[in-house]
């Protein structure tokens, strides 16, 4: 059974939303540094975070990103409203990308994103469901 | 090395930071694109890159980038600066392109990420092949 929450947080991301976009990562991030959390495990889990926001503000039209600290770990759960995504399997290719020009302009789209999520979490779940939304839990042991 | 060396080696403009530059930076990582950036640069970093919006400042804080070279003459939006100026995080501005700025700091000793990690040090001292 999953323990009970120390830490628990709430951001709104709005798709989109170019200025301001990241905060709520910086946030947790700052959050993650006053508990006195690792300084390895804070960078692991700040890019993580970030990544997964700046997927929501980039392809959805809002979500949500929640911070829980447990005894445990550190879960950040990140739910969206949008297109979803058709092949997670390719998606999570690094190098995969169907952003726009747009997207590319602003510095992402290199299709890095997933699988550097991946890459810093200790678990990285995700689902989705095409034209209704994706939702990430991504868990970092203590 | 130091921040002080790296606005001399590329002859760069102070945007901010001036007092900063005393401090060091231990890698460099060139690159336009932030998902490169987060995917591929290590603490402690210099960052170079034509990018200017206030995206690559954030995308710093977060990757733990001490300082920001623009390359190419470039200059960051307003926006950019007063958040790197409220993060700490020192930006400067250099006229040469990418490619040389990279090769005359890696030139002078600051290495790239990969070589901090050991595994393509071997690479530098590799015999170029023989069709080159």
């Amino acid at each position: 059974m999953p323990s009970e929450p120390l830490f628990r947080q709430r951001f709104n991301i709005c798709g989109r939303d170019f200025v301001d976009a990241g905060k709520a990562s910086i946030t947790i991030k700052g959050i993650l540094r006053e508990i006195g959390i690792d300084s390895s495990l804070i960078r692991r889990a700040a890019i993580a975070s970030y990544e997964a926001e700046m997927n929501v503000v980039l392809y959805a039209s809002k979500g949500t990103m929640e911070l829980r600290i447990t005894p445990k770990d550190i879960r950040v759960t990140v739910e969206d409203e949008g297109p979803g995504i058709p092949d997670i399997e390719l998606a999570m290719r690094e190098g995969y990308s169907t952003a726009s020009d747009e997207i590319r302009e602003m510095g992402f789209g290199a299709g890095m994103g997933l699988s550097n999520i991946k890459k810093n979490a200790d678990a990285f779940d995700i689902h989705s469901v095409v034209g209704k939304g994706t939702s990430l839990e991504i868990t970092f042991r203590l | 090395m130091k921040l002080e060396a790296v606005r001399k080696i590329l002859n760069c403009q102070v945007i901010t930071g001036d007092e900063k530059l005393e401090g060091e930076v231990g890698v460099g990582c060139g690159a336009d694109l932030m998902s490169d950036v987060l995917a591929f640069i290590k603490p402690n970093a210099l960052l170079l890159t034509g990018l200017t919006n206030v995206q690559a400042v954030r995308t710093a804080e977060i990757a733990e980038v001490i300082a920001i070279v623009y390359v190419r003459g470039k200059l960051p939006d307003k926006d950019a600066i007063d958040l790197a100026k409220e993060k700490g995080i020192v930006l400067l501005c250099t006229s040469l392109p990418m490619y040389e700025s990279c090769g005359r700091l890696h030139q002078h000793g600051l290495p790239g990420g990969s070589e901090l990690e050991g595994g393509r040090r071997d690479a530098k001292r590799a015999p170029l092949p023989a069709t080159l």
